[in-house]
């Protein structure tokens, strides 16, 4: 079974390094990402389900969400990934002070969002018990506050190492794994806002 | 440029082993993070449960060998089938593959270790505590009885008030993390740590067969988590998704279930065909027909099998035009399988076939494979599928597919790769006397279930009365389980005996192809000190002898390619497409992270169990500080 070793010359590019591609970490973040944006997607396909079957909806007389001051505060939320964005690409050049000031930014808007969903869900006149759209909407809602939680958790984890200086230009895989989680946060709620917040207002 | 043509050995063997090895005792048993030891523990672990499975399975077949019997109680009946299923499926199948995945990437690959080493342990606490959980039921004597989908409503609280399903709902959560977590690992390493030179159209197939299945699990885990997730939610909290009255939806949860239930079996079935086409390359002397044909069909594979869920509900009810898309799809997908098949039986065809054990379990494969395939189109005809659901016909073709195709690879592989794993060699007349057993038992046991369905006998029932045409069959199938069982027993008392006084085997024993057989037998903790360079598709066929990328470090190359970054207890990370080295990649040290963080979510879900707030919240909190010391303590920057 052995073939001179001569008929398979070593190819040139197998030994040569080529420019940086993403970290083993990112790529982590991005497989995690997919399997999490599954999950809100199963649950957005399962609310359309419901609801197709349903007579009226919202079921049982409740009322249609809250517009005004959600979509004030959504905007404040994917907002959030600006400072984010431009935090990520200062470290880049090695700006620490930038990344330092912009996390705390992000930071302070996605812990505004997420009082708001406190805020929001005390004032809700129905529960999860009450029927199936109260359970899809707290489930699904409350799921995408527990990731704005842990996101902001992280959040403080990353912002201490920010300023005990442990990123530079050539260091700093922890903020670029992080931000891409941030993101994903928030695009997750580009779609469960529309579905839960504006759909049932088209009829 | 210079590449050495010989394996060097410049550094010290003892100096990598202080570095690279675990702590003894206790201690480094926690605090592993080698994919070597952790992938012997899945495939351990996987298969204790896998005979106690089987015991059940032996148990129910003696209560329906003899019309009107009395061996179990009814309750207890459907408790056993619930958790036959559940265990095959779930802590069996899932897990084993996992673990030969585990164990066989990185040295298949060329690399140190997985991309994520302490996930690697993560997973695996995960998946024993979560069997440990599930079987809990057993000890207080509640297991769960609602059959291994669960259907609500009557998994629900209203008909189903006892402990017994919220083992089951919360396992499945539980189990769920882990299965995910294996995923991530297989597909960055996969993709991200591959020897230089092993371009993408150079993997070996097998590992093909882990991406395609950890992309399945990517997408179609989510899917069981929620429905189980759901279903805890109404039985601990009292939602109302599966409740009717309240505009909740009980075929919600069966699309949920299958949307992974039936992905689940292609993630099962692909890695079981990845092993099968390393075996019968290996012993039919010549490269794998139809290589980039093979790739392609497990790719299509994955997604096709996102499009046919709804065959299994084709008795709920639907438009018939969405049940005819399903069925299409059903029948589509027959096609990727049958371009595996004729690639296999081409490459016998062109080869010098050996008969050594594992050759003989992926042969038995292709035999039964052919039969679960062929059942598997006739249930995907909308007709047919009416005539023999929830019958026996059913039961038998998913044991053809799901035992037959998936446990005989399993078998064959570990013939295979054991003497890699251990260093040491099985009995080959041993192995062949439990194959020709499993092989006859397993026919035996299960083709008369085709005929039993047919004659009508439905599938779960406890026992059925005399006159109606089934007794013998039974009787037959019977016999065939235990004949199965011996057969499965002999590989058992084969594997202890080959441990401890088996020959001990050499680097590579079946002189096989892969860049796992050029590394000692068992690989030592770094696998490679210096990591080979790969030009062919087989190369320990091809390039001979071996070149390792030790002297590309004097040039451009990351240093950690070569044994001197072994020493420094590194990896390399090389480029997706064609595996050029990019840079260094630290390894983690041993941790007892992975276990305490699973842990934590092990008291979780206990809280969860006996609604217990205070214990939850404790889980909890270890499980916030596990992470937060796992973040802080990560080393991604150092590179």
């Amino acid at each position: 079974m052995t073939a001179p070793s001569a008929a398979y010359p070593l190819p040139r590019a197998a030994a040569k390094p080529v420019s940086e591609g993403r970290s083993v970490a990112w790529w982590g973040i991005v497989v995690v990402i997919m399997t999490e944006a599954t999950i809100f997607a199963a649950l957005i396909a399962s609310y359309f389900f419901l609801r197709a079957s349903a007579k009226e909806w919202p079921l049982g007389g409740i009322e249609k969400p809250e517009l005004k001051l959600t979509v004030i505060f959504s905007v404040i939320l994917w907002g959030s990934s600006i400072p984010m964005f431009i935090g990520e690409h200062a470290i880049k050049k090695g700006r620490v002070g930038v990344l330092r000031v912009s996390l705390l930014l992000s930071f302070i808007m996605g812990a505004a969002f997420l009082l708001y969903s406190a805020y929001d869900f005390h004032e809700l006149h129905f529960g999860w018990r009450d029927n199936a759209y109260g359970s899809i909407y707290y489930t699904t809602v409350g799921l995408h506050a527990l990731h704005v939680l842990i996101g902001l958790l992280m959040s403080a984890v990353v912002q201490i190492k920010a300023w005990m200086g442990k990123f530079s230009a050539e260091r700093h895989t922890t903020v670029e794994v992080y931000a891409m989680y941030w993101h994903f946060v928030d695009a997750v709620w580009l779609f469960v806002m529309p579905t839960f917040i504006l759909s049932p207002h088209f009829k | 440029m210079a590449i050495a043509d010989i394996a060097p050995l410049g550094v010290d063997e003892h100096e990598l082993e202080e570095i690279w090895s675990d702590a003894p005792g206790i201690p480094g048993f926690f605090s592993t993070v080698d994919h070597k030891r952790i992938g012997m523990r899945y495939i351990y672990t996987a298969f204790f449960f896998f005979f106690v499975s089987g015991l059940m399975a032996l148990v129910m077949r003696s209560q329906l060998s003899a019309p009107d019997n009395h061996v179990v109680s009814p309750y207890t009946f459907n408790q056993m089938f619930t958790m036959h299923g559940t265990t095959m499926i779930f802590l069996f199948n899932t897990p084993v593959l996992a673990g030969f995945a585990n164990y066989l990437l990185p040295i298949e690959l060329g690399t140190r270790d997985m991309a994520f080493p302490r996930l690697n342990a993560f997973s695996y606490w995960i998946f024993v505590l979560s069997g440990i959980f599930l079987y809990a039921s057993f000890v207080v004597g509640k297991m769960p009885d609602g059959g291994w989908f669960g259907y609500t409503p009557y998994t629900s609280k209203v008909y189903n008030p006892g402990i017994n399903l919220d083992f089951w709902g919360l396992g499945i959560v539980f189990v769920g993390i882990s299965t995910t977590v294996g995923a991530v690992n297989f597909i960055v390493t996969s993709f991200k740590l591959r020897a230089p030179g092993m371009t993408i159209n150079r993997i070996p197939i097998f590992v093909w067969a882990v991406l395609s299945m950890a992309f399945m699990i990517l997408f179609a885990v989510p899917a069981v988590t929620l429905a189980t997730a759901l279903l805890e939610l109404d039985r601990l909290f009292g939602t109302a998704f599966f409740v009717p009255h309240l505009g909740g939806s009980t075929l919600l949860y069966q699309h949920l279930f299958w949307f992974w239930g039936h992905p689940e079996v292609y993630i099962l079935f692909v890695p079981a065909t990845g092993m099968v086409s390393m075996i019968i390359t290996v012993f039919s002397r010549r490269p794998l027909a139809g290589y980039i044909w093979v790739a392609t069909a497990l790719i299509a594979i994955a997604f096709i099998s996102f499009g046919v869920w709804v065959h299994h509900m084709f008795a709920t009810g639907m438009p018939i035009q969405a049940m005819s898309f399903f069925s299409a799809v059903s029948l589509i997908i027959a096609i990727p399988s049958g371009v595996q098949f004729f690639a296999w039986i081409a490459t016998m065809w062109r080869g010098k076939v050996e008969f050594t054990t594992p050759m003989l379990f992926a042969m038995g494969f292709l035999l039964i494979f052919l039969l679960g395939g062929i059942t598997g189109v006739m249930v995907a005809v909308l007709p047919f599928d009416w005539q023999v659901t929830d019958s026996y016909f059913v039961v038998a073709h998913f044991h053809y597919v799901l035992n037959g195709a998936v446990v005989f690879p399993i078998f064959g592989a570990i013939y295979f790769w054991y003497p890699k794993m251990v260093g040491r060699k099985l009995s080959e007349r041993w192995g062949h006397i439990s194959f020709w057993m499993m092989f006859i038992g397993f026919n035996v046991a299960f083709f008369p279930m085709h005929i039993l369905g047919f004659l009508g006998m439905p599938r779960r029932v406890y026992t059925y009365p005399s006159g109606l045409g089934w007794d013998h069959l039974n009787l037959i199938s019977a016999i065939g389980a235990v004949i199965f069982a011996v057969g499965t027993g002999i590989t058992l008392v084969n594997w202890v005996h080959g441990r401890w006084w088996g020959p001990k085997a050499e680097d590579n024993p079946w002189d096989a192809d892969s860049l796992e057989w050029s590394t000692t037998s068992p690989p030592p903790e770094y696998n490679f000190a210096a990591i080979p360079v790969v030009a062919s598709r087989h190369p320990l066929w091809e390039q001979h002898p071996l070149p390792h990328a030790e002297a590309l470090v004097d040039e451009e190359g990351p240093k950690s390619l070569s044994a001197e970054g072994a020493l420094h207890h590194q990896n390399t990370e090389t480029t997706g497409l064609d595996a050029r080295p990019e840079r260094a990649l630290e390894l983690p040290h041993p941790t007892y992270l992975p276990f305490v963080l699973a842990l934590g979510l092990a008291v979780f879900f206990v809280g969860l169990l006996v609604k217990a707030t205070i214990v939850g919240a404790f889980g909890v909190g270890m499980a916030l500080v596990g992470l937060t010391w796992w973040a802080w303590r990560t080393d991604v920057d150092l590179s």
